[in-house]
């Protein structure tokens, strides 16, 4: 992991926004998933698969046995418009939740689709023992084999580079086309099949056996295939089963009740109210909830391993941020020259640009901007002179150019002393103090062994961090900076972006003990990492973000993978893990509420004949006829849950506004709201069956 | 009036107090003399602590024994002593019934004190349970409150301790306090045999008497309500003056009230207390409104017979308590598991019973039995903290507790499980013709209601009755037994398995995030979790009891 960007290595360019290439952003109704799944809807109803969701199940057995009714009906010749309509709703309201589940899985199958495209095509040059090539599928390459492959072909199997250096095109798996460069040794050496060699070629020693490989583990994870109920999940399953048993009670016993009153209920009537009261709508829409919740991550380009990192991540309290690239740029701005005594500031600027002339880095490039900026010094045509550039050596610490006789050097301030042989001045000794403890990089500057001052290198940190932390704050998630700098410089930064706290001076052993420190406390911790040593703090983290350019290591131990290796996500993460329970909280609120008005609907009109009808007081919202206030409950529980789809799929909006807000909105919303909208919903329903002449 | 408003706001101010002495109770480390002599005599080591497993087990083999006593005590009375009235042997349904009655701190009674039971029996079967099972409620409670503040333990506490202090340090001093400001208010109390007295115009009269003092006062303070007499606490000798009526009454909520304190002070936050007492205080007040107003006016029945509707409905009423002090104790002793009665819920308005029938059948954790109720209540808390931790996007958490899929369960269960006996029991008995026939005003809503509230009051140990039934058949008295067996011990074997699982998890931190329990905003979700699923459970039975009664007799006015 790079805890601290060296001057001179190339930083990841951080992405502020998150792609989608091989993983398609599509519209919420795509026309060929619906389709797709509008037939789906109709094969699960296969009851081997729906006694999986055991409301559902339940529903379609009461269906099975008011249509075997229907049927005896229809041969003895009796009345059977009313039995009829509500045998074809309580069917259409299992099939409405086969569809909401069946939409949610068909936006990662047709991602799937097309990965499993790229899979097939997928030809090896493998190397023999005794070094020559031989071509065989993908599919035969085993885990040790070495493959060759050059510009233009496909990696066919996950590996490590062993020789060679390549760009390549790793858009096929995470849809950034912008190339990336892979070569052997370091941390840069995974590549993945399925990625496109640009330039050059490489060896490749291949780590995965045939359906191991990170497209496959890709494939199964966008169509969840092996999606497992997560804990929260069995937890609401279990209360919503014990509500489902309470109201199977509630029907049984009211058969007696209604004939100790003085007559029987008819099998339809009885079994229409339990299908209304018992939370059909969260039933049916939980694991479509569940599906969508892994796709939001999916479409942010990030892999999660199991549903359970996904629920993992809402709890988490604890981020441990990278500073580079998360907090701070990958790089340091120039901000400012000071000068030693008796320099001129526009002096010191000219030398310090001329100096960075040759220097590629974004440091030096700042430099020279900074220079142009303040003082409009140009840049000077390097070829007009006969300059010689001095490069960066991790043994010189310093930089430079020599022209026309006269030496420049920039560079670690002792690094620079040394160079001059002296000591610097006091003041300008004063002046490195000051910069090294605002938590900025000094670096001075020298001329023919001359100091002349120095530049001040910050750390940029990105916009909006500050409101980020603050609203992470407000939902009882504490940041916490990694750093391999030192504690004053990490605490300014610190202090600057507003995290929490810090690790300075971070080894993958003192990160580790943080993760272990801060789980003994009973907080689940986040972490993002991309380097090998970074693999048991990944492993150990509750929730692990490996990063795509990282290594095999990293990315086998998290568990999740960020196709765009963007470690903001992190808190993006947070956001998705939150959603998906308070998506699932908020939907059986509404689930619940809504039965208060189906009571009202459904209980006058099934004793209107009973006791005078003395009941029908209780039909406040004057529905028309018995028989019309039972089918409209009925259809209007069936029609919610298609109603719901898209906020299944969506997810409730996450609002940062601590958990006592949060609640109050959403019992509002959902609470409140599921009291009154079913009033509203079966008074439209019943006025519309009116229309169409239902009795 | 008064004396409801001093009620409701006596019961704020007399929590405190209490509750803050039973934290003391229950959190000693020293072991009292008494204590320490009762323990060597169980043989009991007083510092070893139990899992919930023992603990569940010493509880039960407790429960069976004392069961099994009080069955032979009654089939033997007339050989054993203290039978002045010679009394025979009670017949074994009855028997059954009573022994299950008791040992579930229900006290249903489907027989007449006086006329059924020796002097031996209603001492030491009777009221030396309405002290153990009370205690065994509380320990329960404590037991479930340790699961809750400890973290990767297995251990919840000693039954046997919690047992004995809940009885000789809250239970015992408390009764014979009330005991006797209750014998200075006309309750009487002596060993001597009924006494026969000759009236002013030269009839004979014979007088029950008995101990009845000693036994009132704990049938209210452990939420017992198995009077002496048949009538109850509208016996003149039982309920007393006035005054000894208002202490009688305060004593069914007082302990209960008290250990929404005890519970605050143990979890280490008495705001958490105070939001549950708020809880209850409220659908306390709820219940109050929807039963009071009506006992003032004359029911349909008397209109139709030319009372004026201003004239209070004081059928089956004492008058020296009148129609206020009635219907707060029918409000307050269902709010309770008590089921003692100062007036008979038979002949109350129709829409005056839908809030006792509503209490009870939620499980009485409106303050509740003693220990019982609160730990009920805590089963609701945890349904309204997992539905509300949901919605703030958190796995939710309780004091610091996970709520997994066990604890859910757990709780589920307890709630669930009542709701299928009194449901399913009432529905076999409404179409039996020898189970309606025990209801007098059957067929028609209010011999439902009769039977029905027969079960909610057995299925949540209430033991309160509308005395129109006679359940004293076999029917009744077996499925009423089991009733108030599996009522009582599967939400009691969930409060110490909850208990359990939470102890051995550990604790997770507080932050901003996370769903507080102590506001406002989570005790009105938490009163609604309760309304909503008692509502959806009991709405169709009501709606064919007491509801269809009152609009019969002439709508919502």
């Amino acid at each position: 992991m790079a805890t601290q960007a060296p001057a001179q290595a190339p930083a990841p360019e951080p992405r502020t926004e998150a792609h989608a290439g091989g993983v398609k952003a599509r519209p919420l109704f795509d026309p060929p998933i619906v389709k797709r799944a509008a037939v789906d809807s109709f094969l699960k109803l296969d009851p081997r698969t729906l006694w999986r969701n055991p409301v559902m199940f339940v529903v379609e057995i009461v269906s099975l046995i008011v249509t075997i009714r229907l049927v005896s009906d229809i041969v003895n010749g009796g009345p059977v418009a009313f039995d009829a309509a509500i045998a074809f709703w309580l069917w259409f309201t299992v099939v409405f939740a086969n569809f909401a589940e069946a939409m949610a899985e068909g936006r990662g199958k047709a991602q799937a689709e097309a990965l499993r495209k790229t899979r097939a095509d997928l030809v090896a040059r493998r190397l023999k023992n005794d070094g020559t090539e031989e071509t065989v599928p993908a599919s035969q390459l085993r885990a040790g084999d070495t493959v060759v492959v050059s510009a233009g072909e496909l990696i066919p199997g996950d590996g490590e580079i062993e020789e060679g250096i390549a760009s390549v095109d790793e858009s096929a798996i995470t849809g950034e086309s912008a190339p990336v460069i892979r070569e052997s040794g370091g941390d840069r050496s995974a590549v993945t099949a399925g990625t496109k060699v640009l330039s050059d070629w490489i060896k490749v020693r291949v780590t995965a056996d045939p359906g191991q490989s990170f497209l496959d583990r890709m494939i199964t994870l966008v169509e969840g295939a092996e999606r497992q109920k997560t804990p929260n999940e069995i937890a609401l399953l279990i209360l919503l089963t014990k509500f489902t048993i309470i109201f199977l009670i509630v029907i049984v016993a009211l058969q007696p009740f209604a004939i100790y009153a003085g007559d029987r209920l008819s099998d339809s009537v009885l079994v229409a109210l339990f299908v209304c009261l018992i939370p059909t709508t969260i039933g049916g829409l939980l694991s479509a909830i569940g599906i969508a919740g892994m796709d939001r991550l999916v479409q942010r380009n990030v892999l999660a391993m199991s549903g359970r990192a996904v629920e993992a991540a809402g709890d988490v309290s604890a981020l441990l941020l990278d500073k580079t690239g998360t907090i701070t740029l990958g790089n340091r701005h120039a901000v400012a020259f000071i000068p030693a005594p008796g320099v001129g500031e526009q002096d010191l600027a000219e030398v310090a640009q001329i100096a960075s002339l040759a220097d590629e880095t974004p440091e030096g490039r700042s430099i020279v901007v900074l220079a142009k900026e303040r003082f409009g010094i140009r840049e000077r045509e390097l070829l007009e002179t006969r300059a010689a550039f001095v490069p960066f050596t991790a043994q010189t610490r310093m930089s430079g150019i020599d022209m026309d006789g006269t030496q420049i050097r920039k560079g670690a301030v002792d690094a620079v002393a040394a160079w001059c042989g002296r000591e610097m001045p006091a003041e300008l000794e004063a002046q490195v103090e000051r910069i090294a403890r605002s938590g900025a990089t000094p670096l001075a500057v020298a001329r023919d062994r001359q100091p002349l001052g120095v530049i001040e290198l910050k750390d940029v940190i990105k916009q909006g961090l500050v409101e980020r932390f603050a609203q992470l704050r407000k939902m009882g998630i504490k940041t916490v900076m990694i750093t391999g700098d030192n504690v004053l410089t990490a605490a300014a930064i610190a202090q600057e972006s507003g995290v929490d706290d810090f690790l300075a001076e971070a080894t993958p052993e003192t990160k580790m003990a943080l993760i272990k420190k801060e789980q003994a406390g009973g907080i689940l911790v986040a972490m993002t990492g991309d380097g090998t040593n970074d693999a048991p703090a990944l492993a150990q983290a509750d929730v692990g973000v490996a990063m795509n350019t990282g290594t095999t290591a990293a990315k086998e131990a998290g568990n999740m993978v960020d196709l765009d290796s963007d470690p903001t996500k992190l808190m993006d993460i947070v956001e998705i893990g939150k959603q998906l329970l308070i998506t699932r909280g908020a939907l059986t609120t509404f689930s619940i509420a809504n039965d208060v008005a189906k009571y009202f609907a459904i209980i006058p009109a099934m004793f209107a004949a009973y006791y005078g009808g003395a009941l029908n007081t209780l039909n406040i919202m004057h529905l028309r006829t018995p028989e019309s206030a039972i089918l409209s409950a009925v259809i209007f529980n069936a029609l919610v849950i298609i109603a719901l789809i898209p906020l299944a799929l969506r997810g409730v909006r996450y609002r940062p506004v601590g958990a006592e807000g949060l609640l109050r909105r959403n019992l509002l919303i959902y609470g409140l709201g599921g009291i009154i909208v079913p009033f509203i919903g079966i008074k439209l329903i019943d006025l519309l069956l009116a229309l169409v002449h239902f009795p | 009036m008064t004396e409801i408003v001093v009620y409701t706001i006596l019961l704020i101010v007399l929590t405190p107090p209490l509750g803050a002495y039973m934290y003391r109770v229950y959190t000693r480390e020293r072991i009292g003399r008494a204590e320490g002599l009762l323990y060597r005599m169980l043989a009991v080591d007083p510092k070893a602590e139990q899992s919930w497993r023992r603990y569940a087990s010493s509880c039960l083999w407790f429960s069976v024994i004392s069961m099994v006593l009080i069955y032979l005590l009654m089939r033997f009375q007339q050989h054993l002593p203290l039978n002045p009235n010679h009394l025979s042997a009670v017949n074994p349904y009855v028997s059954f019934n009573t022994a299950a009655s008791f040992t579930t701190n229900t006290n249903w009674q489907a027989y007449g004190g006086e006329t059924t039971m020796s002097y031996l029996t209603q001492m030491l079967a009777l009221t030396f349970q309405n002290f153990v099972s009370a205690a065994v409620g509380m320990a329960v409670l404590i037991a479930l409150i340790r699961g809750l503040i400890r973290s990767k333990r297995d251990e919840l506490g000693n039954f046997w301790v919690d047992l004995v202090r809940s009885t000789i340090y809250i239970l015992l001093p408390m009764a014979i306090l009330v005991a006797i400001v209750l014998m200075t208010q006309g309750v009487i109390q002596t060993l001597g045999a009924n006494s026969v007295v000759h009236g002013i115009q030269g009839f004979k009269q014979t007088l029950a008497r008995g101990p009845v003092a000693s036994q009132i006062a704990i049938k209210q303070l452990g939420t017992n309500g198995g009077g002496f007499f048949n009538v109850n606490s509208a016996h003149p000798f039982e309920g007393g003056t006035p005054l000894g009526n208002f202490v009688e009454d305060f004593a069914i909520l007082w302990i209960a009230a008290g250990l929404t304190y005890t519970f605050g002070r143990m979890v280490g936050s008495l705001r958490q207390g105070w939001t549950i007492f708020a809880v209850m205080w409220v659908l306390m007040v709820a219940g109050l409104v929807l039963t009071v107003p009506g006992e003032r006016h004359a029911t349909p029945a008397m209109q139709a017979a030319g009372i004026p509707a201003s004239t209070a409905n004081m059928e089956g009423k004492e008058v020296r308590y009148g129609p206020d002090a009635s219907s707060l104790w029918a409000v307050t002793t269902t709010d309770a598991s008590n089921g003692s009665v100062n007036s008979m819920h038979d002949s109350y308005q129709s829409l005056g019973m839908v809030g006792p029938m509503f209490n009870m059948a939620i499980g009485e954790v409106v303050f509740g039995g003693v220990g019982s109720g609160l730990y009920g209540m805590i089963f609701f808390v945890i349904i309204a903290v997992f539905i509300g931790g949901l919605m703030v996007g958190r796995t939710p958490e309780y004091l610091g507790k996970k709520i997994g899929s066990r604890a859910v369960k757990y709780s589920a269960i307890a709630v669930l499980v009542p709701f299928v006996v009194v449901l399913l029991f009432t529905a076999i008995a409404v179409v039996m013709s020898s189970t309606v026939a025990a209801a007098p005003n059957a067929p028609g809503p209010h011999g439902f209601s009769e039977i029905f509230y027969a079960f909610i009051s057995m299925g949540n140990n209430n033991g309160s009755a509308f005395a129109g039934l006679t359940a004293s058949g076999p029917y009744y008295a077996i499925t009423g037994g089991i009733a108030m067996l599996v009522s009582r011990f599967v939400p009691l074997l969930c409060a110490l398995a909850l208990g359990g699982t939470l102890g051995r998890d550990g604790t997770v931190p507080f932050t901003p995030g996370t769903l507080r329990t102590d506001t406002p905003l989570f005790g009105t979700l938490l009163g609604f979790v309760i309304v909503i699923i008692g509502a959806l459970t009991f709405l169709p039975g009501l709606a064919l009891g007491p509801i269809v009664e009152h609009l019969m007799h002439g709508g919502l006015s």
